[in-house]
Parts: C-alpha cells; sequence; structure tokens
C-alpha cells in the first residue's frame, strides 16, 4: 500500500508542484535588495575602513612615534621611522600602511595610546597606479583633517562602551 | 536544372566524403565524415521525392547511431602505428575480396537490372501525395510478415547483446536509484520525545 | 491559399523567385526568432532574480531592458580563442551547427492556419530529426576543445539527449497516432473545439513527459549536467569565449523557444482558442477567435515554465537522469502507446471516436 501510494505521489509530481508553488509565491513577493550606489545602509561608528592620522585641536599631530600599532599589526603592514624633532619631541618621518597587506582588523586603532591611526567610515577609494596602495603620512594627515569632525563623533559614539 | 545542380553538387560532396571515411587518418574525422556522407544521401533522397526515408535516415543513422558511434570512438585510445603494420602482408586477400564485392555488386545492380531503361523515372505524385502513409500502408499489409519478422530479430539482437555484455560482479558497492529515491524522511529520521530533565541532575564538574 | 508573394515575385524566373521568396520568408522568421532569443535572456535573468527574491539586471537602460544589446555588445568586442591543441576547423563549426539545427526546425512550425514557412507532409519527422542534430554541435565542441571538462560535458550531453529523445519521440508516436497526421498543421486542427479537446488532457501523461524531456533535450536545468557550473565548470563549451560563446548560448536559448513552440502545437492546441464557442461575442469576440496570439501566448507560458523550473529545482544527479530517462519515460511511452492505440480502435469518447 505505501509502494502503491509512494508512486502516486511521484508520478503526480506532487512534490515537485509544492517547489514551483513556493518560487511563485517569491516571484510576487517584496524586494529588498539596497541599490548600491543610490541607496546605501546605514554603516557603524565602529565601522572599519581607510585609515587615518588625526590632529590635536591645536594642529599638532597625535603621532608620538611608540610604534605599538607598527608591533601589534598582524599583517606587518605599517612601517614606521622615527626621529627627535627640533622640539625635543618624538615624532614619525615615516609612517606608511600597505593597504594590500592590510586586513582592517582594527588593532593599531586599539593600541594607539594617543587615538592618533584610527579607522574611518570611508571604504569607497580605488588605485590607479603601482604604490598607489601605500598610504604615507601625508596622505594619512590629509584624511583625517578632512574627516575629523566624523571621526570625532564617531570615536564619541562608541566612547560610551569602551 | 537546378535539380541537376544541386544532384551534382550532393553527389560529389556524397563521394568526396565516403573517401574520407575510409582515408582519413582520425577516427574522429573518419566519423564525421560518415555523419556528412548520410546527410547528403539523404539529400539526393530528398531530391527523388523520398522525404520519408530521407528524414528517417537523419534521425536514425545520423541522431542516434552516429551519436553512439563518435561517443565511442572519441573515448578510444588507438594507436595507429600496430594497426598499420601489417598493410602489405593483408594487401593481397583484402584486394581480392575488394574485388569480389566490386564484382558481385556490379552483377546485381549493374545497368542490365538498374539501368534506365529498366528504372524509368517515377510518375510524378499530385502535391498532397504523402509517401509516409504509403509506405506504412505497404508495411503493415503487403510486408506485414517480413516487418514483424525484423522486428523480432532486432529485438532478439537487443536481449543478447545486454545478456552477452551484462554482468553483476559481486564484491562491488554500487548505488541503487531507485531505492534512493524511494527513501522517505520517515526511512530515515525519528522524532523522539524526551522527558526533560531535572537541573540537579547535570554534572557541572 | 493564394500566395500574394509568389505573385509579386512573378517578374522573378520561377526558380529564382522560389529562392527569394524562401529567403524572405525566412528573414520574416528569423528576425523576430532572435529577438525573442535575446529578450528571453533578459527575461530569465530577471525573473530568476525575483524568485530569489532579487532584482536581477536594472542598469541598462530602464529597468534594465537594454542589457541584451549591451551583452551583446561585450561578446562581439571579446577576442576568439581557439585553445593550442584544439582542431581548429570543428571547434569553429561546432558552433555553427548548433546554431543551424536549432533554427532549421523553426521552418515547419506554424504559427497560425497559413503562417509557416514549409508545410511540409512529414513536419513532425523533420522536426526530430533537426533537434537530433543538434546534439552534434555540442560533441564536436566538446571534441574539438581538446579539454578534459569539455569532453566530459560532451560525453553527459550525448548520453542525455540520446536517452531523452526516445522518450520524446514516443511521447510524439502517440501524437501522431492520436493526430493521424504528421504534418504539424493537421495536427493542430486535429485538436479543434475548446480546451478540454486539446491533447494535454486525453495524453495528460504523454504532455507530462513531453515536457520534461523537453528540458532533459536542451540541457537546461535540472538537467544542465552538460554544463553543470559547479561539477565540470561550464561543460561543453568551457573553452569558448566571445561571440562563438554567444552562438551557443542563442542556440540554446533558440531550442528552448522551438521545444515551448512544439509542446503548445502538440499538446495545447497551437493557434487555437480555449473557448471557441465564445468568438461570436460583440467586441471582445476577436480574442477568443483562434489567431496568432493563442499561439504566442500559450508560447510566453512555457517559456516562462522553463526559468520557473530553472528557479526551483536543483541539478539531477547524472545516474538518476539516467535511470528516469531509461527505466521511467521509456516504459511509460510505450504502455501509453499500446493504450491510445487500443482507446484508438475502440474509438474512445469524448477524444478519439472521431478517429
Amino acid at each position: 500500500m505505501s509502494k502503491i501510494g509512494h508512486y502516486a505521489r511521484s508520478f503526480l509530481l506532487l512534490e515537485l508542484l509544492q517547489g514551483l508553488r513556493l518560487t511563485l509565491r517569491y516571484l510576487v513577493s517584496e524586494k529588498f535588495t539596497v541599490q548600491y550606489p543610490e541607496q546605501k545602509t546605514p554603516k557603524s561608528p565602529r565601522f572599519r575602513g581607510l585609515h587615518a592620522l588625526r590632529r590635536y585641536p591645536n594642529g599638532e599631530e597625535r603621532c608620538i612615534a611608540c610604534k605599538l600599532c607598527e608591533a601589534v599589526c598582524p599583517a606587518l603592514a605599517i612601517t614606521i621611522d622615527s626621529e627627535r624633532r627640533a622640539d625635543g619631541t618624538r615624532r614619525t618621518t615615516r609612517y606608511d600602511i600597505d593597504l594590500f597587506k592590510c586586513i582592517f582588523c582594527g588593532f593599531c586603532e586599539e593600541s594607539c595610546p594617543v587615538d592618533s591611526i584610527v579607522e574611518t567610515r570611508i571604504h569607497e577609494y580605488h588605485f590607479e597606479k603601482r604604490g598607489e596602495n601605500v598610504m604615507t603620512k601625508d596622505k594619512l594627515l590629509a584624511i583625517g583633517d578632512t574627516y575629523e569632525k566624523e571621526i570625532a563623533a564617531d570615536r564619541l559614539a562608541d566612547s560610551l562602551y569602551r | 536544372m537546378f535539380v541537376q545542380i544541386v544532384f551534382y553538387f550532393l553527389a560529389a560532396v556524397l563521394v568526396g566524403a565516403a573517401v574520407m571515411v575510409i582515408t582519413a587518418r582520425n577516427p574522429v574525422h573518419a566519423a564525421l565524415f560518415l555523419v556528412l556522407a548520410f546527410f547528403t544521401s539523404a539529400g539526393i533522397w530528398l531530391l527523388l521525392e523520398a522525404e520519408f526515408l530521407a528524414i528517417v535516415l537523419v534521425l536514425v543513422y545520423v541522431g542516434a547511431v552516429m551519436v553512439l558511434f563518435l561517443f565511442v570512438v572519441m573515448m578510444l585510445d588507438i594507436n595507429l602505428a600496430p594497426l598499420r603494420e601489417g598493410f602489405i602482408r593483408y594487401l593481397p586477400v583484402g584486394a581480392a575480396v575488394a574485388a569480389i564485392v566490386v564484382v558481385e555488386l556490379a552483377l546485381v545492380i549493374g545497368v542490365s537490372d538498374f539501368g534506365l531503361e529498366s528504372m524509368p523515372a517515377p510518375p510524378a505524385h499530385p502535391a498532397d501525395y504523402s509517401n509516409t502513409r504509403e509506405l506504412g500502408k505497404l508495411l503493415y499489409t503487403v510486408y506485414v510478415y517480413p516487418f514483424e519478422l525484423a522486428g523480432a530479430i532486432l529485438l532478439v539482437a537487443i536481449i543478447a547483446a545486454i545478456a552477452l555484455t551484462m554482468r553483476r560482479r559481486t564484491g562491488v558497492k554500487t548505488q541503487n536509484p531507485s531505492r534512493q529515491v524511494e527513501v522517505r524522511r520517515e526511512d530515515r529520521i525519528r522524532i523522539v520525545q524526551m522527558p526533560a530533565e531535572p537541573r540537579e541532575r547535570v554534572d557541572r564538574s | 491559399m493564394p500566395e500574394p508573394l509568389a505573385t509579386a515575385l512573378g517578374w522573378l524566373p520561377h526558380e529564382l523567385g522560389l529562392l527569394v521568396e524562401a529567403l524572405i520568408k525566412v528573414v520574416a522568421l528569423l528576425v523576430p526568432l532572435l529577438v525573442t532569443v535575446a529578450w528571453f535572456t533578459y527575461a530569465e535573468r530577471k525573473v530568476i532574480g525575483y524568485m530569489q527574491v532579487r532584482l536581477g539586471p536594472n542598469r541598462v537602460g530602464p529597468k534594465g531592458l537594454l542589457q541584451p544589446i549591451a551583452d551583446a555588445m561585450k561578446l562581439m568586442f571579446k577576442e576568439f580563442i581557439v585553445p593550442a591543441g584544439a582542431n581548429r576547423f570543428l571547434f569553429v563549426v561546432a558552433p555553427v551547427i548548433s546554431l543551424t539545427t536549432a533554427l532549421a526546425a523553426w521552418a515547419v512550425v506554424p504559427f497560425s492556419d497559413f503562417l509557416v514557412v514549409a508545410d511540409i507532409n512529414a513536419g513532425l519527422l523533420y522536426v526530430l530529426a533537426m533537434t537530433s542534430l543538434g546534439v552534434y554541435g555540442v560533441i564536436i565542441a566538446g571534441w574539438a576543445s581538446n579539454s578534459k571538462y569539455a569532453l566530459l560535458g560532451a560525453m553527459r550531453c550525448a548520453a542525455q539527449i540520446v536517452a531523452y529523445e526516445i522518450a520524446m519521440g514516443f511521447a510524439l508516436v502517440v501524437v501522431l497516432m492520436a493526430a493521424g497526421s504528421l504534418n504539424l498543421r493537421e495536427i493542430v486542427l486535429a485538436q479543434e473545439g475548446g480546451w478540454a479537446q486539446w491533447f494535454w488532457l486525453p495524453l495528460l501523461p504523454m504532455f507530462v513527459v513531453y515536457v520534461i524531456s523537453g528540458i532533459a533535450e536542451t540541457n537546461r536545468a535540472p538537467f544542465d549536467v552538460a554544463e553543470g557550473e559547479s561539477e565540470i565548470v561550464a561543460g561543453f563549451h568551457v573553452e569558448y569565449s566571445g561571440m562563438a560563446f554567444s552562438v551557443f548560448f542563442i542556440a540554446e536559448y533558440t531550442n528552448m523557444v522551438l521545444i515551448s513552440a512544439l509542446t503548445v502545437i502538440m499538446f495545447l492546441g497551437g493557434w487555437l482558442s480555449p473557448f471557441p464557442g465564445l468568438a461570436d461575442l460583440a467586441f471582445v469576440g476577436w480574442i477568443f477567435a483562434p489567431g496568432v496570439h493563442w499561439f504566442i501566448g500559450k508560447l510566453v507560458f512555457f517559456m516562462f515554465l522553463y526559468l520557473w523550473l530553472r528557479a526551483t529545482f536543483p541539478r539531477y544527479r547524472y545516474d538518476q537522469i539516467m535511470r528516469l530517462g531509461w527505466k521511467v519515460f521509456i516504459p511509460l511511452t510505450i504502455i501509453w502507446i499500446v493504450v491510445v492505440g487500443i482507446a484508438i480502435m475502440v474509438g474512445l469518447p469524448p477524444w478519439f471516436d472521431a478517429a
């Protein structure tokens, strides 16, 4: 009897028709695709995108060349050279991040004692030539200067949880 | 005029393809030339108003038989050198057999029996003449016994071929698709009801 | 019926006139067909996208409607690469064979009572012969590519097509027994008289067998083991690029439209209307009169069915495809040939009493 039932079910294609009904229902259901360049999903203040070097409000760069970020970087993407500046403070002469190596883990940001190196929300960028993948100190500072407001707001929003 | 041009074109292609079947080095090429030969002969049959035969030739020989042929030939790894080894030694025998076949063919389908005198052009049929229908009528009335006999012989051949090649090896693990598709959810999983256990019994050491 | 085209070309020599007339007919058939095929690829991506709760292509033109043109442009400008060790001649010829056979079968498809390129006696056989030739494109492509995956795809495809062609052929034998003719136009006319008189109902098992074998015959999901993206990369056309690749695609989609058209003709009454009794109504009567619009409507449904099935079912396992073809469909169709033979002999009403 179960054999006959099995044959009846398989020759009437009942299971296949069930599947077809399901896909037909989805055909007319609402679509949720985000139309990317026009629509964007909201980003968290903790978003880890392109890096930036910050400055104090008086214009002095925060980085003190402690090299904690260089030490903690799991991908060895950060290279730092430092020197004593004329006023006696310790400053970087070179601060390179190779974005091909970087895995955007955020450890540099976590390890920084002066909140100098941060990761911003910027994730729409591209390189057109060889070597552009290496973010130099100048470039990083420029990003920090441009987006300082956003960066500061993000840090403030996240400070409650730290 | 137009028909003649088409005929000579098809005939030339047919003869060329047939020659290539036996001279092509690569067996796959040979098989493909055979396909071309079948196709062009179907074209010639169409010119003779034998459209049923022409289409069936394409359908059966080109569409099915030659596909299986190609299937096998492509899988074969033929080394051509040993095949050509005894060419000179077998040449006299082969030539003799070929000559006999040619003479026999000439005797049977020579000009005396199949010449233009004994085989005049058939009368033109009206436009609604269906040679499929005529062929069917002949096959199932006048030639019904030979037809059935041929069918039975072919069936015997099929069964014999299967019986000769089929073997059930022991000790091999094979899948049985019909048993696999018969499996229902109920055969494989069992839903059990278990009473909830009190928390104290849980050993947390 | 009178041939206005033939009389308009009467000033030409007879044979040349025939040639020109045939060419005009062929162009009139092929241009709409290829346009349909182009936007069928768009429809496929859109329908499958919607069934997967996506939007599908929507960037090129309004709602992505110009996507097929963009694809064609892209493929035309891509390089045609012949792999090392490939058989150059056969490699180039294979896509041509695919497309030729796919298009040639359209010659006998009647769109309405008089819209047909060649109304030949053995139309059904001709269609079967042409569709069976399509496998050569695939086999030759697979062999000439000098690639393992291509050869595997070709082998799978050949075995599958040969297996399902038999079931398909038997299903069509049942149709021609019921219709009493090999001519596609007469097969449609034999189904005259409302949706219940169409062959899909009296020959329901054959209808199902034909639709399923049609999908297997065109190598479409869930029977697409010849391409099997996740198993053998792309099967027989891995090595093809640029326009040659797209020719294979055009052939595949043309075959899908062809099988849909044949299903409509064999089982759903072609251009016949499901409610012929309503044709006398005022104003809306023309909708219920038989005509090419019914043919196109039914055709679109079956084309949609192809996409629907592809979006729904996972790929069959290869040995199960073979089992389904040889051990289920062929016995089923043979039994039904006998059943329908008896039904015709005893004149089973209401369908077979006329025959």
